[in-house]
């Protein structure tokens, strides 16, 4: 699906903090903000104007706020981990980026109050403290497992888990929480909260190993893809994994378009480098 | 006297002269949430095939400095799908359209041809004949004189005179003046110049070549410098020849340097990624420095840069 909702702006940033390994950033974006939804995604442009970096760069939406005292907002979690993230990071309050917003699909909400479990890694667990105000909004119990190589690397901030009724975190290296990754704990947090439906956001690896999980349960699990984007509103083709739809036709999909939220049990995961077998057009 | 922005690309009669480039502009849907399609002089169609395309494994893409290599492969839904939604989604939008078509075989450019007649909103064809993406380096039409005359021959007896054709070059050649005068002879009307570059980047993480594909086509303003050297070169050897320039352009600047070498007409691909806006952010700023620059008309300032100076 093409959004006919996004817009090109001038988005002023609005603060600019550090938080962990991480930068919690806040823009000003008018009446836009309350096009957003939990798992939709911006597009920046970055390097200023003769940057020698000409693509966009994507990055999950944290919160959107419809008004604030600056109108709306929409606030980003950036790890500065590649030059352009780094350029972002070292804005400064009043500088003006040029974004595109809302994009890509959003986790869907079901219309009956069910049991769901959030899982994140590193600064993915970005979209899931808004998708946990509104699961709770419409009457959801939430549960939360974040987890990261490394405390720091944790992304977890205090405001974000008044909506959550347990908080589990993980580490590889037991800095914090329970040593290991967030799959060794995920059968047990199904099981003891009678988990209904999973979302999850962070690396492809961890979202092949969760739909492996909730493929075994068989519970529905909706996830948010990260994968490179050069343009992230659906012009590039750069961005594209194997899903299978409903005829059972495995197609390549734009994960800016079709995603990044996308039926995790459709997903032909392990498909880095190669073309699935039987793809469409292959 | 009023300023003519008009362009006139091999008998495509233009509102301006500033086009998307194939494959740098979806279906055309994606950009039109930004701008109206019949605000540019035309879309440029990504390159149709006569079947559906999966494209190549990921990665597909990497950053470069000013500039990315990609390896796509043509994804697309073939032909008969383009025909039934793409094109009358176009035409209902007030696009005007050139269809780029690519093909495997001469005959495939043959039959893609014949697919184009009487199409609404069409008024143009680019002839693909040099995506370097293809498995097989021995495909690339354009990379020898014989094929790139066959690919054209074959396009035009199917649909000369119907339509403007534009072959496509790579400038992955030794002499690309002397493909351009093989895919004149053969009848094309007109060149688009350039295509992407070869290129690879290693990962030095991975310490592996960081497509899948290994090879990928650079584009974006990287490349514009060679860009401009063929448009220059093929305008001062076959100055009646049509040329549609590419390769780099983000800004008005650009597209001027690109008339100023003799293109009648350019494309914006790369550009696109970055800056949703990129095409009209263009022609706004082309237009303001032809009037500047104290032009009547774009066909006044087509080839400019040609001129002789007194020493
Ligand atoms: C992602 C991508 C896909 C492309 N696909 C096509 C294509 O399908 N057919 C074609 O003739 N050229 C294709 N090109 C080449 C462009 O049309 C253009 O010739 C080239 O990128 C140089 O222009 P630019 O620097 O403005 O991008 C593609 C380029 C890119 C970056
Ligand atoms: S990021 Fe360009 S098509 Fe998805």
């Amino acid at each position: 699906m093409i959004s006919t909702r996004a817009a090109q702006i001038n988005a002023e940033l609005i603060s600019n903090k550090r938080v962990g390994s991480y930068h919690h950033m806040v823009f000003s974006v008018g009446d836009i903000a309350s096009q957003a939804k939990p798992g939709n995604f911006v597009a920046i442009s970055v390097g200023g104007e003769s940057s020698s970096m000409v693509l966009r760069r994507a990055f999950a939406i944290y919160r959107s706020t419809e008004r604030g005292v600056n109108g709306g907002l929409v606030e980003l979690v950036v790890a500065p981990q590649g030059q352009g993230s780094r350029w972002l990071t070292s804005l400064e309050a009043h500088d003006v980026v040029d974004m595109v917003l809302p994009l890509g699909t959003h986790f869907g909400i079901p219309t009956e109050p069910v049991r769901a479990l959030l899982v994140g890694g590193g600064y993915g667990s970005a979209p899931l403290f808004g998708l946990a105000e509104l699961l709770k909004s419409r009457g959801c119990r939430v549960d939360m497992v974040l987890g990261a190589s490394t405390a720091a690397k944790i992304y977890a901030p205090l405001e974000g888990k008044r909506s959550v009724s347990s908080l589990t975190l993980t580490t590889d290296d037991g800095t914090a929480g329970i040593a290991g990754q967030i799959t060794d704990v995920l059968p047990k947090l199904i099981e003891e909260n009678e988990i209904e439906i999973v979302y999850s956001c962070g690396p492809m690896g961890m979202l092949q190993a969760i739909t492996a999980v909730t493929d075994r349960y068989q519970i529905m699990h909706q996830c948010a893809v990260e994968e490179a984007m050069a343009c992230g509103i659906g012009v590039c083709m750069t961005c594209v994994l194997p899903v299978t739809g409903d005829d059972g036709v495995t197609r390549m999909l734009r994960s800016c378009i079709d995603g990044p939220v996308m039926d995790g049990s459709r997903v032909v995961w392990d498909s880095k480098r190669k073309i699935p077998e039987g793809t469409f057009g292959a | 006297m009023t300023f003519s922005f008009a362009a006139d690309l091999a008998g495509a009669k233009l509102p301006n002269p500033i086009l998307t480039a194939s494959g740098c502009a979806g279906s055309g849907k994606e950009l039109s949430q930004f701008f109206k399609l019949s605000e540019i002089g035309a879309v440029v169609t990504k390159s149709i095939m006569i079947k559906p395309r999966s494209g190549r494994a990921t990665p597909r893409m990497a950053e470069t400095p000013s500039g990315m290599l990609n390896s796509i492969g043509l994804q697309g839904p073939g032909v008969d799908y383009f025909l039934e939604n793409d094109i009358p989604w176009l035409a209902a939008n007030g696009a005007r359209t050139i269809v780029s078509i690519a093909g495997e075989t001469v005959e495939d450019y043959a039959v893609l041809a014949r697919r184009m007649r009487n199409l609404p909103g069409v008024v143009g064809l680019e002839v693909n004949i040099s995506c370097p993406n293809v498995e097989n380096r021995g495909m690339v039409f354009s990379c020898h004189p014989e094929t790139a005359r066959a690919a054209i021959e074959a396009v035009r007896r199917n649909i000369g005179g119907e339509l403007p054709i534009i072959a496509k070059l790579s400038p992955d050649v030794t002499d690309i003046l002397g493909i351009a005068r093989e895919v004149s002879n053969a009848g094309a009307d007109g060149v688009a110049l350039i295509n992407t570059l070869l290129g690879m980047v290693i990962d030095t993480n991975l310490m592996l070549p960081k497509l899948a594909q290994k090879t990928g086509g650079l584009s974006g303003p990287a490349i514009r410098p060679v860009a401009v050297r063929a448009v220059y070169q093929v305008r001062a050897a076959l100055p009646q020849l049509p040329i549609l320039g590419m390769g780099g352009i983000t800004n008005g600047r650009d597209a001027f340097e690109f008339i100023l070498a003799g293109a009648s007409a350019v494309s914006i691909g790369t550009a696109t990624f970055g800056n949703p806006t990129a095409v009209i952010k263009v022609r706004d700023e082309l237009s303001a420095i032809l009037q500047e620059r104290g032009f009547d008309s774009l066909s006044d300032a087509i080839g400019f840069a040609h001129r002789e100076v007194q020493a």
